[in-house]
C-alpha cells in the first residue's frame, strides 16, 4: 500500500493539502478517509491533470501545425517555429562536423554505370564548352574567367563514394575533378576562403547553393569533370560541377557558372522551398 | 474489503503518455518523409506481399509532396523522443525498477504460459508482480527499439560526421532498413497493446493514469485473532 515514489508522494501531499484547505473551512476536525473517498479523489486529480495536459498538448500541437511560414528570404517555405529548429539543430551538428571525418570510399567496381540524375533545374539543354568560363567574384572586385581546360591542368581528385539524395536514395557513383582547396590554393583565393559562405550558381542563375567555407574545404569536395573517368554530360553538369560528399545531392550544383564568396548564406534554390540551409550529413 | 494498491509511478505514467504523441508525430512525419523515396516492400520467393505503401494510403492521410516539411518536423520531436526515453531509461535503472520490468530466467518460458492462457488454451496464467513473463519481454524489447531507432536515425541523420553509428548498423543503406522495419514494428506493437489494455480491463487502463489498482483484499489475520478470541470465549 506505500506509494515508493517520493515526487508522486510529495505532489499528491501538496494537492490534498490544497484540496483540504478548500473544502474544510465550515467543517469540524478532519476525519481519515474512507478508501472509498480516497480512491475518487485519487481518480479526480489524476484524470483531471491527464486530461488538462492532454488538451493543453494538442493545443501546442495545433499551435505549431498552424503557426505561419517564415518570412521568405535566403530560407523559405517553412513553419517559422520549424525553421528555428532547423536551423538550432544546425548549431548542435556543426561541432561534431571535422574535416577529419572522411566519408566512406569505395572500390572501382561498385560504382554505378548508369549514374542517377535528378534535375534539370539550370542545367538543361546542351552548353557550348569551349565557350564556357568560370567567374569567380573576389574580394576586391576583380572577376576571375577561368576555362575548363585551366582547371583540368591542376591535380586531379578521384573519389567513388556513395552519393545520397535528400529523398533517401543513394548510390556509389566515381567522380573525378579538382579539390575546391586545391582550386582555392591555386587561384589565390586564400583572402576569399576566409568567408563563412561559398556561393554557387548555374551560368544562367536558375539554381543556386550556399555552402558553409569548412564544408566546401573539406578534403573530398570536389570541382568535378569527370563522371566514370569521363567528361561530364550535360545532363550530369557540364563542363564542371560541385560534387560535396558532406551534403545532401541538393547541394551539388550542376553546371557551374558563378563563385561567389560572403559571410552572410547566399541565395540557395532548395533553402526557399522549405529544406534546411545547411544540409550537412 | 476495497484496498488501494500502488502500480506505476509518476514518472513511468508522465513517460508513457507522453511517449504516445512524440511517436505518432515521429511516424507521421517519417512518413512525409519516407514518401520520397518510397522502394520497400515485403517480399518473400519472389512473391511481394505488401508494398509500402499503396496510393490509397498516402492520398488518405496527405502524405505526398511533403518531404520538406516531414524533415522539419522529425528533427524537432526527434529531440523530445531521445529525451523522454533517456528520462524512463535512466529512472528505471536508477530507481531498481528495472527488476520488475527486465526479463529473466523464467521470463521466456512463463511467457509462453501466458500467450496459452490469453489464447484461452490455458486455464492459469504464471504468478506475477507488476509485469507478467510476456509483458516483461514485450515490454524491454520495445524500450531496445526504441534505442535502435535513435542509433539508426542518427546514422541516417549525419552519416559522415557519425561514420561509426553507420558502420553499427551495417551501413546507411542498412541504416535506413532498420528504421523503416523498427517503426512497424512499433505499430504492430501498437495493436496488440491496445487490445491486451482493452481485454485487461479497467482497473489495469486506470492505473497507467492514477497509478494505482483497486483491489479487494480478504480478512486479514487481525480478524482471525479476533475469531480465536470469541472461540476461546465459547469455551
Amino acid at each position: 500500500m506505500k506509494n515508493h515514489n517520493p515526487l508522486f508522494k510529495f505532489k499528491t501531499m501538496k494537492l490534498t493539502k490544497k484540496l483540504n484547505k478548500v473544502f474544510s473551512k465550515n467543517k469540524g476536525p478532519k476525519k481519515e478517509l474512507t478508501v472509498e473517498r480516497k480512491i475518487s479523489r485519487r481518480n479526480f486529480i489524476s484524470f483531471g491533470s491527464f486530461l488538462v495536459l492532454g488538451g493543453a498538448a494538442y493545443g501546442g500541437w495545433r499551435w505549431l501545425y498552424t503557426s505561419p511560414n517564415e518570412v521568405p528570404g535566403i530560407t523559405g517555405d517553412a513553419h517559422k517555429p520549424l525553421r528555428a529548429v532547423l536551423n538550432a539543430n544546425e548549431k548542435v551538428v556543426r561541432q561534431l562536423y571535422s574535416n577529419k571525418n572522411l566519408v566512406k570510399t569505395y572500390p572501382k567496381e561498385m560504382a554505378a554505370k548508369v549514374v542517377r540524375h535528378n534535375s534539370d533545374i539550370g542545367s538543361d539543354g546542351l552548353i557550348d564548352v569551349d565557350n564556357w568560363k568560370l567567374s569567380v567574384k573576389k574580394q576586391n572586385g576583380e572577376l576571375l574567367n577561368i576555362g575548363i581546360d585551366e582547371i583540368k591542368k591542376l591535380p586531379k581528385t578521384e573519389i567513388i563514394y556513395d552519393f545520397k539524395c535528400v529523398e533517401g536514395w543513394d548510390q556509389i557513383s566515381h567522380w573525378g575533378g579538382v579539390k575546391f582547396s586545391d582550386f582555392i590554393a591555386h587561384f589565390k583565393l586564400d583572402a576569399e576562403a576566409r568567408f563563412e559562405y561559398v556561393g554557387m550558381e548555374t551560368p544562367d542563375r536558375e539554381y543556386y547553393v550556399g555552402v558553409d567555407m569548412p564544408s566546401a574545404m573539406h578534403p573530398q569536395t570536389l570541382l568535378a569533370y569527370e563522371v566514370n573517368e569521363k567528361p561530364l554530360p550535360p545532363k550530369h553538369g557540364a563542363p564542371l560541377r560541385l560534387i560535396i560528399p558532406v551534403k545532401y545531392g541538393i547541394k551539388n550544383l550542376k553546371r557551374i557558372g558563378i563563385i561567389t564568396f560572403s559571410n552572410s548564406r547566399p541565395r540557395d534554390y532548395w533553402a526557399e522551398q522549405g529544406y534546411d540551409y545547411y544540409a550537412g550529413l | 474489503m476495497k484496498v488501494i494498491k500502488e502500480k506505476h509511478t509518476l514518472l513511468m505514467r508522465w513517460t508513457h503518455w507522453v511517449n504516445f504523441p512524440i511517436l505518432t508525430i515521429m511516424i507521421w512525419s517519417g512518413l512525409l518523409i519516407y514518401w520520397a523515396n518510397d522502394t520497400y516492400t515485403f517480399t518473400l520467393f519472389g512473391v511481394t506481399f505488401i508494398r509500402f505503401f499503396p496510393q490509397g494510403f498516402y492520398d488518405a492521410l496527405h502524405i505526398p509532396r511533403r518531404l520538406a516539411e516531414g524533415m522539419a518536423f522529425h528533427f524537432l520531436f526527434m529531440w523530445f523522443f531521445a529525451l523522454n526515453g533517456f528520462l524512463y531509461v535512466s529512472y528505471t535503472i536508477i530507481s531498481g525498477q528495472w527488476r520488475e520490468l527486465v526479463p529473466n530466467r523464467y521470463s521466456f518460458k512463463e511467457a509462453w504460459l501466458v500467450i496459452l492462457h490469453d489464447l484461452h488454451i490455458r486455464k492459469m496464467a504464471p504468478p506475477q508482480n507488476k509485469y507478467n513473463a510476456a509483458q516483461r519481454i514485450a515490454y524491454t524489447a520495445i524500450i531496445v527499439m526504441g534505442f535502435g531507432s535513435l542509433i539508426t536515425g542518427l546514422a541516417i541523420y549525419k552519416p559522415v560526421q557519425l561514420n561509426y553509428l553507420v558502420w553499427l548498423c551495417g551501413g546507411y543503406h542498412l541504416a535506413r532498413i532498420w528504421h523503416f522495419v523498427l517503426t512497424i514494428g512499433y505499430v504492430l506493437f501498437f495493436l496488440v497493446h491496445v487490445v491486451q489494455v482493452v481485454l485487461a480491463g479497467w482497473n489495469n487502463f486506470r492505473s497507467v493514469i492514477s497509478g494505482f489498482e483497486v483491489i479487494d483484499e480478504k480478512p486479514q489475520p487481525a480478524i482471525q485473532i479476533q475469531n480465536d478470541e470469541t472461540n476461546e470465549k465459547a469455551e
